[in-house]
């Protein structure tokens, strides 16, 4: 693929670049970058946009396959590229669950296929994500995951957590948990607090997910592991997290836009939108992972995109699914509600989930795969959830007015997604 | 009645509640009359949708709506699709084609009235959802205390036992509150749900304790609670023996109150375990006296929401 991004800001921050130039792309790779008029292939005119390193979601359900009314790897792909990002990572809990080689190949293959945006799956760290034997972690490997988590079931027995702290460094895999003490958050639907005690919800402590984070700590430690903790939501977690780095621990930490712009409040209507797991916190917590993200402590912003069918939504609170869809708001949510530097943002969408993942690495640099995210930050729009490329519309952002966008994303020199207003 | 849906106590203002409760007695009469009918909501249908089993609030709504003349059909869970899989907004669409003026509805799960109430043209009326709200069961809780202490201001309120499960503990908090009277919320430390301190928006006339001395102690009114076994699936106390020695009722714990406070409960009770039966049947019960409050109460409801205006 032969493209010539004219006249955009380029900025990456990992080369300290930031300059108003050009980006000639030959066969899907980046050939050169500097000033170029006279190039015999297509033009994309990036004036007065930001062309940056392409961002990467690293948290994100496909459902694909086993639950294809809800998302396939062709809708999620989709709305990935539609909300700027050139690459997701799948998380394992489709049906069957991604646990062996096969499930991982196909994947890859449909990916390859029908997905406009790359998609590196995630293996289960457990056998059926049941939390009771390693799954074949290396087989997977070589199939094409680019780290495991049993995401949703944390893996809740310490011994074989410590065991897949150890054995994933045979292969860089970083080992994402989703913390939460099943035991404690049993049966909770919401945020423990007075907004859960006012509607007569069950809650689900914060320190259902502060203990899971602490033991995790210590064996990320004792391990030497490379621990990556998913979705935050609680100050404590934060706080801890920051400890950990401070004393040099190499483990990373993410948080979704969800969580930094809501809190339960969402909840009092019952909405099922409202309902996600991490549930939705306090301000005091909001608070929290907004200081978490300026300070470093939080090194990457994921969607936790998680489509479920409108029948499903529908149902009681109590029985709803948890999780909303989040590909085409992340990038939106996050320069709205959070005061990032350009720097920052690309850090946190490219530089980092690409650091954190055993992924290939791109970005504005001669040789690279021409993986590109064109911003408009300073464009005015509203989410219309109607017109979202998911397949699932169980997002609570339907009708916000936010201000930033992806407005071209480019996939191995290929422009699979544009936004001329 | 101006608002569509009654859902909860806590956004009804004190004059709405009034209007109910003035209603309500002035239609306590009806029941006393050896004909207990009046033509007043004759050619409007009432469905009671039970999602939850139910005996004296379903009986109290039927009965409720069948002494103003309305038409009162009963589905149960048990007898409708719901067991068959078709969700709760269809069911409730179903019968909101069937031309139903009013759908009184009961819940395990709460927020499911308000789902329902979203989605119909019928009124909706809460009969119990989850652990949220019991509003009919706050109002012919606020009748009983009015007729026997005559007002609903400046009493303390002992609310005593499951706390965490009790959408009467809830709803009773934001009703009683709303008047200033002091509402003394306990239980065991275990069934005291976290941020109930907030729970209502006067705060200052809300209060928490794990003793029941201190609760009932000057109570005007000691409201008990039903230990809901169903809706537990941890261990929150170590056995009802041990229970009811910290917080079952018995006629020694009633002496700390006023000497002519009432004791009341909103049933079915479970005997021996929160409340000791010579207690429940003793002088100081109102318990019955609810119960025909709430036929008054559920009567104003339906009246004022199918047309009536209230005198």
């Amino acid at each position: 693929m032969n493209l010539l991004v004219k006249n955009g800001r380029v900025v990456d921050p990992a080369r300290k670049m930031d300059i108003v130039t050009d980006i000639l792309i030959r066969d899907g790779k980046i050939r050169s970058i500097g000033k170029i008029d006279n190039a015999d292939v297509p033009k994309f005119d990036a004036t007065g946009f930001v062309v940056a390193p392409g961002f990467f979601d690293i948290h994100v359900h496909l459902r694909e396959p086993g639950t294809e009314e809800a998302e396939t790897i062709a809708t999620g792909g989709a709305a990935a590229v539609a909300g700027g990002f050139v690459a997701v990572a799948a998380m394992p809990n489709t049906k069957p669950p991604n646990d062996n080689p096969s499930i991982t190949a196909y994947i890859c293959a449909e990916a390859r296929r029908a997905s406009p945006a790359l998609v590196f799956p995630i293996g289960a760290i457990t056998k059926e994500q049941k939390g009771e034997t390693l799954a074949e972690i290396g087989e997977m490997v070589e199939a094409g995951i680019a780290g495991i988590s049993d995401d949703g079931k944390p893996v809740m027995d310490g011994r074989l957590f410590r065991r897949a702290l150890e054995y994933a460094q045979l292969f860089d895999l970083p080992v994402i948990q989703h913390c939460e003490d099943l035991n404690l958050s049993r049966g909770g639907v919401m945020n423990e607090g007075a907004m859960s005690t006012r509607l007569g919800l069950k809650g689900m402590p914060a320190a259902a997910e502060d203990t899971m984070v602490s033991r995790d700590l210590i064996l990320a430690e004792m391990t030497g592991g490379k621990y990556h903790v998913a979705h935050l939501s609680t100050r404590r977690a934060v706080e801890m997290v920051r400890a950990a780095k401070a004393q040099g621990m190499k483990i990373t930490a993410e948080v979704t836009p969800h969580h930094f712009t809501l809190t339960d409040a969402a909840v009092s209507e019952y909405d099922t939108n409202a309902k996600m797991n991490p549930p939705l916190r306090t301000q005091d917590d909001v608070n929290a992972l907004h200081a978490g993200v300026t300070d470093g402590t939080i090194d990457v912003i994921a969607s936790d995109h998680a489509p479920h069918h409108v029948n499903l939504k529908m149902l009681e609170f109590d029985r709803a699914p948890f999780g909303i869809t989040g590909l085409e708001t992340a990038v939106g949510l996050a320069l709205t509600q959070l005061k990032l530097s350009l720097s920052r943002a690309i850090e946190l969408f490219s530089l980092n989930p690409q650091k954190i993942m055993r992924v290939q690495k791109w970005g504005i640099f001669e040789g690279s795969d021409a993986h590109l995210t064109i911003l408009d930050p300073g464009r005015q729009w509203k989410f219309d959830v109607t017109r979202s490329r998911s397949k699932s519309r169980n997002s609570p952002f339907d009708g916000w007015q936010l201000k930033g966008k992806a407005v071209g994303t480019i996939v191995g020199g290929r422009v699979v997604y544009e936004d001329r207003n | 009645m101006k608002r569509k849906d009654l859902l909860g106590i806590q956004d009804l203002t004190r004059e709405e509640i009034l209007e109910i409760l003035d209603t309500a007695e002035t239609l306590q009469e009806i029941s006393t009359r050896p004909i207990k009918k009046v033509p007043t909501l004759r050619g409007k249908t009432v469905i009671n949708l039970f999602f939850e089993a139910s005996t004296r609030t379903r009986t109290s709504f039927e009965i409720a709506g069948k002494r103003l003349s309305a038409d009162v059909v009963n589905v149960t869970a048990s007898t409708s699709s719901v067991s068959k899989g078709e969700t709760l907004i269809d069911t409730a669409r179903t019968l909101d084609a069937m031309a139903a003026d009013c759908v009184v509805i009961r819940h395990s799960s709460s927020g499911a009235p308000h789902t329902i109430a979203r989605m119909t043209k019928a009124r909706v009326v809460n009969a119990g959802d989850g652990s949220h709200e019991h509003p009919t069961q706050a109002l012919l809780d606020a009748l009983t205390i009015r007729q026997r202490k005559g007002k609903l201001d400046g009493l303390k309120v002992a609310i005593v036992g499951d706390i965490a499960h009790s959408r009467v503990a809830r709803s009773n908090a934001h009703l009683l509150t709303k008047w200033g009277s002091h509402v003394w919320l306990c239980s065991a430390p275990t069934l005291m749900p976290v941020g109930s301190d907030g729970l209502t928006e006067n705060r200052e006339f809300l209060h928490r304790t794990t003793s029941m001395e201190a609760a009932l102690d000057g109570a005007d009114v000691i409201m008990m609670l039903r230990v809901q076994f169903e809706r537990m699936d941890e261990s929150f106390f170590p056995s009802v023996r041990e229970y009811f020695r910290y917080y079952g009722l018995t006629r020694a714990k009633v002496e700390r109150a006023r000497p002519e406070a009432i004791i009341m409960h909103p049933g079915p009770m479970n005997r021996g375990v929160e409340i000791a039966t010579d207690v429940a049947d003793g002088p100081y019960s109102v318990i019955l006296d609810q119960v025909s409050a709430g036929v008054a109460v559920r009567m104003a409801i339906l009246f004022l929401m199918l047309g009536g205006q209230s005198s």
